[in-house]
C-alpha cells in the first residue's frame, strides 16, 4: 500500500516545499544572495591577507570550499523544519494518515535539492565573476557538481533526522548554529598545513573538507591537500562520507517521524 | 449499525513508572459524540494517540470501524481524521493549499483533491481566507482550517485532541457548530476537552477518566443528576471554615471544597443521602456556625468532575473558570 502510493505522498510533499518558496521569493532571494555575500567576505574581505601554499589565487582556492559550505547549510533549515513539524502536530496527522514515511521525507529532500541546484549556479556564476575557473574540462566539473548536490542531499537528510528528533523547535534552532563552526573546522577556507597537527587531522576528516577537496580535484583549483587519507583521496573520501551519512540518517529519520511525540 | 465505531478492551499503556492507561475499557456507537473528559494527566490524550495509531498500546485492544489499531493500522489510519492541539497546518501556503497537498496526501485524484477543499473551505466559511497565506489566520481560523483538514478524506471516526484549547469564545462557538454539524452527519465523534461547558454542550456521552480509568460514563444530564445536590456555603469573614467543613462533611458525606479567601465552602452530596436546606441550617447552627449564605443547587458538570476525580475546587484554574462560562 505504502509502497504503491510513495512517488504521489513523495510529490505532494515536495510541492509543499516548493509553494512555501513560491509565496515568499525573499525566502529564495536571501538563499541565493548568501553564497554571493560569502564569496564578497571570504574572497575579497579574508582573501586579501591570503596566499595558497604551492602558488594559485585565494578566490579559486576558495570557491570549492565555499559550494561544500553551502551545501552544509541545508543542515539547519532542514532540522528546524523537522523539529517544527514534530513539534506542532504536522508529523502526528501525517503519521495518522495511509501514507509512505520515506516517500513523504524524500519528497522534501528532493524539492530542496532543486533549490540547492539553483543556489549552485547563482553561486558558480558569482566565483565565474570573482575569477575562479573549471580547468579540468566540464566532464570532471559535471561530476563535482553532482557529487555537491549528493551531499547537499545528505545534509538535508541529516538535518530533517536531527530535527525529528528533537522535537521543539528553538532547541533545532539553538543545536543548529554549531553547524558555523563544523563548517570552519576544515579545509574549506584555508589549507590545513599551518594548523597543529591534531586540528589539521581533525579537519581533514571533516566530511566538508573531503567534498571541497573534491571539488577542487575536479575543478582543477589550486590546493594544499593534508596528509591524511581524505585529503590524499577526497573524492572517495567524499562519496564514503555521504554514503555513511545517508546510510544513518534516512533510517533515523524514517523512525524518527514514526515515534515522535511517543 | 450495531458494531460500536471505537471499541476499547482492557487498554493500559505505560510511560516509564506512569500508568497512562490502565485497563481501560470503552464502546462508542456510530454517530455518538463521545466527550472524554478528566485532569491532566488522566490518559486522555493516550487514548486519542493509541487509536489514532500514534502509540502502540502495552496491552488490551482497541478497534476502530472495526479494525485492530495494531494490526491494522493502515486500515484504520484510512477511515479516521485527527485534530490535535495544535494547528497541525504549514503556515507558509494558503489554506487551500494545505487542504489539496493533504487531498493528494489522502490519494484522491487532483481534480477531486481540489473540489474537495474548495467544496470544504465553502462549507466551514473560510472561502474568503482561502487563498491568502495560513501565516496570516487568526489562532481561531487556523484551528478551523486544522479541524476541516482531519476532514478530508470523510472519516468515519474522528478525533479531535483538545480542538479548542486556548481559543477566543466566538472561535469555540464555531468549532462546536462545526462538530455538531459532522455529528448529524453521522461522523462519530471523540473529543477530549478540559473545558466542561464544551463536553455539555457537544457530547451526547460523557466518559470521565482518572489516572488511566474510566470513573464516570453516561449521557450529560444523567452524570449531573447521579452525583446529587452541590451545597454551597458562605461564611462571614473570621467565622470557622473548619467547622463548618465538618459539619458539610458529615452530611454530604462528601469532601467540602474550601475557598477560604471568599469564606466560601461547597460540596456535593450523595444523592442517596438528600439534603434539604432546613437541615442544612439546622446543623450549622448546632454547630454554632452562622452562615451568610447557603444554597443548594443542580450541579454543573465541573462539579461533577470535581466530585469524581477529588480534585481541589481552585486547583486547576482552568475547570474553576471555564465551567462557570456554562
Amino acid at each position: 500500500m505504502s509502497v504503491l502510493t510513495m512517488p504521489v505522498d513523495a510529490a505532494a510533499s515536495a510541492r509543499r516545499i516548493l509553494l512555501v518558496y513560491r509565496h515568499s521569493p525573499g525566502l529564495l532571494a536571501a538563499s541565493l544572495l548568501v553564497p554571493v555575500a560569502m564569496v564578497g567576505v571570504f574572497g575579497y574581505v579574508f582573501g586579501s591577507a591570503m596566499s595558497v601554499p604551492g602558488g594559485g589565487g585565494y578566490r579559486e582556492f576558495l570557491m570549492p570550499g565555499l559550494f561544500a559550505l553551502v551545501a552544509l547549510n541545508a543542515v539547519m533549515p532542514a532540522m528546524v523544519g523537522g523539529a517544527r513539524d514534530a513539534g506542532q502536530g504536522v508529523t502526528d496527522r501525517l503519521r495518522s494518515m495511509s501514507v509512505s514515511r520515506l516517500g513523504l521525507l524524500t519528497g522534501q529532500a528532493l524539492a530542496d535539492l532543486l533549490v540547492a541546484a539553483a543556489v549552485l549556479v547563482s553561486t558558480a556564476l558569482v566565483g565565474l565573476a570573482a575569477g575562479w575557473r573549471v580547468r579540468h574540462g566540464l566532464g570532471p566539473a559535471l561530476g563535482a557538481f553532482g557529487l555537491l548536490l549528493l551531499f547537499r542531499f545528505a545534509c538535508g537528510w541529516v538535518g530533517t533526522a536531527l530535527g525529528l528528533l528533537l522535537g521543539k523547535e528553538e532547541t533545532a534552532g539553538q543545536l543548529g548554529a554549531l553547524v558555523i563552526p563544523f563548517g570552519m573546522l576544515t579545509s574549506a577556507f584555508v589549507p590545513t598545513g599551518g594548523m597543529p597537527g591534531w586540528l589539521a587531522a581533525v579537519a581533514e576528516w571533516n566530511p566538508v573538507s573531503a567534498v571541497a577537496e573534491a571539488g577542487r580535484q575536479l575543478f582543477g583549483n589550486p590546493s594544499a591537500p593534508g596528509g591524511a587519507w581524505p585529503a590524499q583521496h577526497p573524492v572517495a573520501a567524499a562519496l564514503g562520507w555521504c554514503a555513511l551519512l545517508l546510510g544513518l540518517a534516512v533510517p533515523l529519520a524514517v523512525r524518527s517521524f514514526a515515534r515522535s511525540g511517543r | 449499525m450495531s458494531d460500536p465505531v471505537i471499541a476499547v478492551r482492557g487498554l493500559s499503556k505505560r510511560f516509564g513508572a506512569t500508568a497512562a492507561l490502565d485497563g481501560l475499557e470503552l464502546d462508542v456507537p456510530e454517530g455518538a459524540v463521545c466527550g472524554l473528559l478528566g485532569p491532566n494527566g488522566a490518559g486522555k490524550s493516550t487514548l486519542v494517540r493509541i487509536l489514532a495509531t500514534l502509540v502502540r498500546p502495552d496491552r488490551g485492544t482497541a478497534r476502530v470501524c472495526g479494525h485492530d489499531v495494531v494490526k491494522d493500522a493502515a486500515a484504520v489510519r484510512r477511515r479516521i481524521g485527527l485534530a490535535g492541539q495544535y494547528a497541525a497546518v504549514e503556515e507558509g501556503i494558503t489554506g487551500r493549499e494545505n487542504l489539496e497537498l493533504l487531498g493528494r496526501l489522502h490519494h484522491l485524484g487532483a481534480t477531486e483533491a481540489r473540489a474537495r477543499a474548495a467544496g470544504l473551505l465553502e462549507r466551514y466559511r473560510l472561502t474568503e481566507a482561502a487563498d491568502r497565506l495560513v501565516r496570516g489566520y487568526s489562532g481561531g481560523m487556523r484551528r478551523r482550517l486544522d479541524l476541516v483538514a482531519s476532514l478530508i478524506a470523510r472519516p468515519r471516526a474522528l478525533f479531535l485532541d483538545e480542538p479548542t484549547t486556548g481559543l477566543d469564545p466566538r472561535s469555540r462557538r464555531e468549532i462546536w457548530s462545526a462538530v455538531k454539524e459532522l455529528a448529524q452527519q453521522g461522523t462519530t465523534v471523540l473529543l477530549t476537552t478540559q473545558y466542561l461547558d464544551e463536553a455539555d454542550r457537544l457530547a451526547d456521552r460523557i466518559v470521565l477518566l482518572d489516572r488511566g480509568r474510566t470513573v464516570a460514563d453516561d449521557t450529560p444530564a444523567r452524570l449531573k443528576a447521579a452525583i446529587g445536590t452541590l451545597v454551597e456555603v458562605v461564611l462571614p469573614e473570621g467565622a470557622d471554615l473548619e467547622r463548618a467543613r465538618a459539619v458539610l462533611a458529615a452530611l454530604t458525606g462528601g469532601h467540602p471544597a474550601v475557598d477560604p479567601g471568599q469564606g466560601r465552602l461547597s460540596a456535593v452530596s450523595d444523592p442517596a443521602r438528600p439534603l434539604a436546606l432546613p437541615r442544612l441550617v439546622r446543623e450549622l447552627d448546632a454547630a454554632g456556625v452562622t452562615a451568610s449564605d447557603v444554597a443548594l443547587r443542580t450541579p454543573s458538570l465541573d462539579d461533577v468532575f470535581l466530585a469524581l476525580t477529588g480534585a481541589e475546587r481552585g486547583r486547576s484554574g482552568a475547570v474553576e473558570d471555564l465551567g462557570r462560562v456554562a
